[in-house]
């Protein structure tokens, strides 16, 4: 691609690029790296003290409200606020055509503004925005403003967003009316796999919608500062990418915005993008000279989503005689809602990352996403593929079933060698898949139930894999991914900066191990800023899995340049070759004297009397990765995480009650920095995953109903996500394969173990009753009426 | 709208505060008192993020009129660790593990301090029931039963390193 037409697609930022020093597994750490430490702010939290956006207050502090659409698809005729400007105690009132300018986190395809400028496309678009002294008076301003609409037919399913449109568009102006992205690849000879296979699987699969539900609502402040610079606070998990998309909204230079993000209370995907709070209270700061904070309500969580993609799938599996894999061809319908979002990413996804854990030569994938009037889609942890998986798992065991094999024997069978290119070009160099099957059949007792438990409880056998970061940042640059700056002062602190969102992931304890088992110093010795444009190099943020495999590659850099000037230091002043020494537990001691040592304090002083100032900046950046291909980058990673989950259900013959007392879920990380942190992550996507099966559902109502399109209950009640009452056991086994060019071997852990908890419980039910339940969620009442056709 | 000025017992201190009839206590400790230790997660009594101690008991502040509290004990997350450190929940939750973004806990470690007043050793079953209140959307809750578990002594602590600055290593005065 030329220069000038990435510039056009909206990356701006051109430079030559370079590649990355890679350090890879070269020092196994060990001092640090591994052990189940404390996370570096686990006790900020614990005592309150952490401050979270909505924590925050300036002196005269407005607060803002967003006034929202009360239907899904409609013109906006006029509007007028007059009145609520009148109102004692407003201060500003502010319209989608004071910022008209689109936005998307993607730049290809930016088609939404900070308020609607003519039209809504779903409930809960926003309109206008009122500042006020107190939120009170905002919201009671929003009321007050009068929007003339001209109702359009909802478009509510992917059927209806198939057909032409009835009165217009959602997005007036797209080639494909209603339709936002189409893919199509095929890999290999499919006609010839699917001749090859003596069992063939083919079926529809439906995965619902359902969304992030962190326990931290959005929340944004802008505030103005001298010079005419911004700073905007907020609860997102993408610093940077806010930052140029702030920029470009509001006609400003990129230097005279500033982005930071406190500490944040959950995200999962749903805080990845720019989003209206923080494009109103940047602009309302602006027009009013006052700091200005929005925060959403549970409700306009709910209708913000970005969540999963509904996703209706045709999946069609074909084994030979010994169970090997042969060809899989999926059709894929992706019900967006009303806005790109991270959508055409999901749409290659969705087919993209099904070409592990298993190898297979032929491979292909149709997918498309529409737009509906219902709140976007987008990112939720697993992002675009936790869908198809639970459609390919489930028809492998059905394949599998037609040869009457184990569903762990077809998966061991076809695992892919530790090295590998998938059948799409993707590189994998490290894969610790089967050790992972092998780790839950036996912590699971597999043998002994499978196929053996008594009528009404079953066990389940899933595999999926995942990545570690994505080859190319969302515009494209040839700058790093990650950047870090290590800083080390006399009194023997270090200081380390980094752009990267700790989202509760925990990416600044990783900072803090890292900087430890390098230099030697304790952890406790680290101190950690982060996720602050002014003040921290750039990382693209938390999404994709990326943090731990980028920005600790780049922490590991930095640290490696001083460590070298400290080891000189340390050396010269015992008298020993700086090969001897060890920097370990605060001091630098000789490898085979412990009596020779020197407190790290005082190397520090030495190195900085000698080399002046101590600091150095690491980075890194992918290799060039991925197919030959249009698409071909999309879902390239530099390393892959592989999991398998084992579910045991436990379904009640008379009322259909599904229970799923246990879940073991193995997972190779390549190399767990911190197996508490690990594990954490393991048992959180696992809790998510089944919640995601059992019982959450983000719906709305249909075009025949009353209110087409409102939410059915935006709500923690309505939506309900697990309690501790409800929660299965689960049971995490780490698997550490190395993966050669991660940090000491370290891969992602975050999002790969969601994947196949959902078809490991979906196939333990078909176990348990011999039914296969296609449509998600899998509610007693489904079970149930399967149990009575059945009879 | 009607305000009073209300003398509410937080944290061991006699606080007064204006008040109308129908703030929340929560808004009261949030933005009034700046003890934002407790948590916002929804507002209508859903999340359990708002918890605090009512003479003891587990209240959601966000459904408390702020007015109905005056001359209770009121304890707040800030209440719970003193000069002589975290409270031992508070320490459990932080060695075990059982926070990730944290938003969840203050809510929760207050559920769990006032679940081992009454009964300092618990089982598992009366550990899920007196955390229910309390969603977490980050740990899946594994860690947080273990941490509570750890607290009441009942389970063994791992033996986590404690990553607070440890004594400064010796400084030689010759030096620079
Ligand atoms: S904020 Fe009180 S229960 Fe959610
Ligand atoms: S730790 Fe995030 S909600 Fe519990």
């Amino acid at each position: 691609m030329s220069d000038k037409k990435k510039r056009d697609q909206g990356g701006a930022d051109i430079v030559k690029g370079k590649a990355s020093p890679i350090h890879g597994v070269d020092l196994p750490g060990g001092d640090v790296i591994g052990r189940p430490l404390r996370k570096a702010d686990g006790l900020d939290k614990a005592t309150g003290l952490a401050l979270y956006t909505d924590d925050i207050q300036f002196p005269d502090m407005l607060h803002a409200k967003i006034l929202r659409s009360p239907l899904p698809h409609a013109r906006i005729k006029s509007i007028d606020y007059s009145e609520a400007l009148a109102m004692d105690g407003v201060v500003d009132v502010m319209v989608g055509s004071e910022l008209p300018i689109p936005y998307c986190v993607i730049p290809w395809t930016r088609d939404e503004t900070a308020l609607c400028t003519d039209k809504v496309r779903f409930i809960g678009d926003g309109v206008a925005a009122v500042a006020a002294v107190d939120e009170a008076t905002a919201i009671e301003a929003c009321k007050r403003i009068k929007v003339d609409y001209e109702a359009l037919k909802p478009i509510l399913t992917i059927e209806a967003a198939k057909q032409p449109p009835e009165d217009e568009a959602i997005h007036v102006g797209n080639r494909r009316g209603n339709q936002h992205k189409y893919v199509d690849l095929s890999f290999g000879d499919l006609d010839a796999g699917f001749r090859h296979s003596t069992s063939i699987a083919h079926d529809d699969y439906y995965f619902h919608g359902t969304t992030h539900a962190p326990i931290e609502p959005h929340c944004a402040i802008g505030k103005p500062e001298p010079g005419g610079q911004l700073c905007i606070i907020s609860a997102t998990q993408v610093p940077h990418y806010l930052q140029r998309e702030l920029a470009r909204v509001l006609g400003m230079a990129q230097q005279n915005i500033r982005v930071i993000q406190p500490a944040l209370g959950g995200a999962f995907g749903g805080k990845s993008e720019p989003f209206d709070l923080e494009f109103v209270v940047a602009h309302l700061a602006r027009k009013t000279g006052r700091p200005v904070k929005c925060l959403y309500t549970r409700e306009e969580v709910f209708y913000s989503h970005r969540g999963r993609h509904p996703m209706a799938m045709n999946f069609k599996v074909g084994l030979d005689d010994e169970g090997k894999i042969q060809a899989v061809r999926s059709k894929i319908d992706l019900d967006g809602g009303a806005y790109s979002s991270f959508g055409l990413v999901t749409t290659y996804y969705a087919g993209q990352l099904l070409t592990g854990p298993y190898d297979f030569a032929s491979y292909g994938f149709t997918s498309t996403r529409y737009y509906t009037n219902k709140p976007c889609c987008g990112p939720k942890r697993g992002h675009g593929s936790v869908q198809p998986r639970f459609a390919f798992e489930c028809a492998l065991d059905e394949a599998a079933a037609g040869l009457g094999l184990d569903p762990m024997t077809v998966r061991e069978r076809n695992t892919m060698p530790r090295v590998a290119t998938t059948v799409n070009g993707m590189r994998v160099q490290s894969n610790g898949f089967l050790a992972c099957l092998q780790a839950a059949r036996k912590a699971s007792g597999w043998d002994e139930k499978w196929g053996k438990l008594p009528r009404g409880r079953g066990i389940g056998v899933a595999g999926s894999m995942y990545i570690s970061g994505t080859n190319y940042p969302v515009y494209p640059n040839e700058m790093p991914q990650s950047g870090v700056t290590v800083q080390l002062d006399r009194s023997g602190r270090a200081l380390v900066l980094c752009g990267a969102s700790d989202i509760g992931q925990g990416s600044d304890s990783m900072f803090t191990y890292i900087v430890a088992e390098e230099l030697g110093i304790e952890p406790g010795h680290v101190r950690i800023v982060s996720s602050d444009t002014d003040l921290t190099p750039v990382d693209l943020g938390a999404y994709s899995s990326r943090i731990t495999f980028m920005a600790g590659n780049a922490c590991i850099d930095a640290c490696r340049r001083l460590r070298k000037l400290l080891l000189e230091a340390a050396a010269t002043a015992l008298g020993q070759s700086a090969k001897r020494l060890r920097l370990a537990g605060g001091y630098a001691v000789a490898v085979d004297d412990t009596a020779v040592s020197l407190p790290m304090q005082e190397v520090f002083r030495l190195a900085e009397a000698e080399n002046g100032t101590l600091s150095a900046s690491g980075w890194y950046n992918t290799p060039l990765l991925g197919g030959e291909y249009r698409g071909g980058t999309i879902g390239s990673s530099p390393a892959y995480s592989f999991t398998c989950h084992v579910a045991e259900v436990d379904i009640d013959l008379e009322t259909g009650e599904l229970r799923v007392p246990k879940v073991w879920v193995a997972h190779d990380c390549g190399r767990a920095l911190n197996p508490v942190i690990v594990e954490g992550q393991m048992e959180g996507s696992t809790y998510m995953g089944a919640a995601e099966l059992m019982m959450e559902d983000q719906d709305f109502y249909p075009a025949d109903h009353a209110a087409p399109g409102l939410h059915l209950g935006p709500s923690l009640l309505d939506y309900p996500i697990p309690t501790s009452s409800e929660v299965p056991e689960f049971e995490a086994l780490i698997i550490e394969s190395l993966d050669p060019e991660g940090p000491y071997g370290a891969k992602e852990a975050g999002e790969g173990p969601l994947h196949s908890t959902i078809p490991a419980i979906a196939n333990a039910i078909h176990d348990a009753v011999g039914i296969r339940l296609k449509t998600l969620p899998i509610t007693a009442a489904k079970i149930w009426r399967a149990l009575q056709e059945t009879h | 709208m009607a305000e009073s000025v209300l003398k509410l017992k937080i944290n061991g201190f006699v606080r007064r505060v204006a008040v109308s009839d129908q703030e929340t206590l929560l808004e009261v400790l949030r933005y009034t008192l700046g003890l934002t230790g407790s948590k916002q997660g929804c507002d209508k009594g859903d999340c359990g993020a708002c918890t605090v101690l009512v003479d003891g008991e587990p209240v959601l502040a966000c459904l408390s009129l702020a007015k109905r509290n005056a001359d209770k004990e009121i304890l707040t997350i800030e209440g719970l660790s003193g000069p002589e450190g975290p409270h031992a929940v508070q320490d459990a939750f932080d060695n075990a593990g059982a926070m990730q973004c944290g938003f969840c806990q203050p809510g929760m470690i207050l559920s769990a301090a006032a679940l081992l007043e009454r009964d300092p050793e618990p089982d598992d079953e009366a550990i899920r029931h007196a955390l229910s209140g309390n969603l977490c959307r980050c740990t899946g809750y594994t860690r947080i039963f273990t941490a509570v578990r750890q607290a009441a002594g009942i389970e063994a602590d791992r033996k986590g390193v404690d990553p607070r600055p440890a004594p400064a290593p010796p400084v030689d005065p010759k030096l620079p």
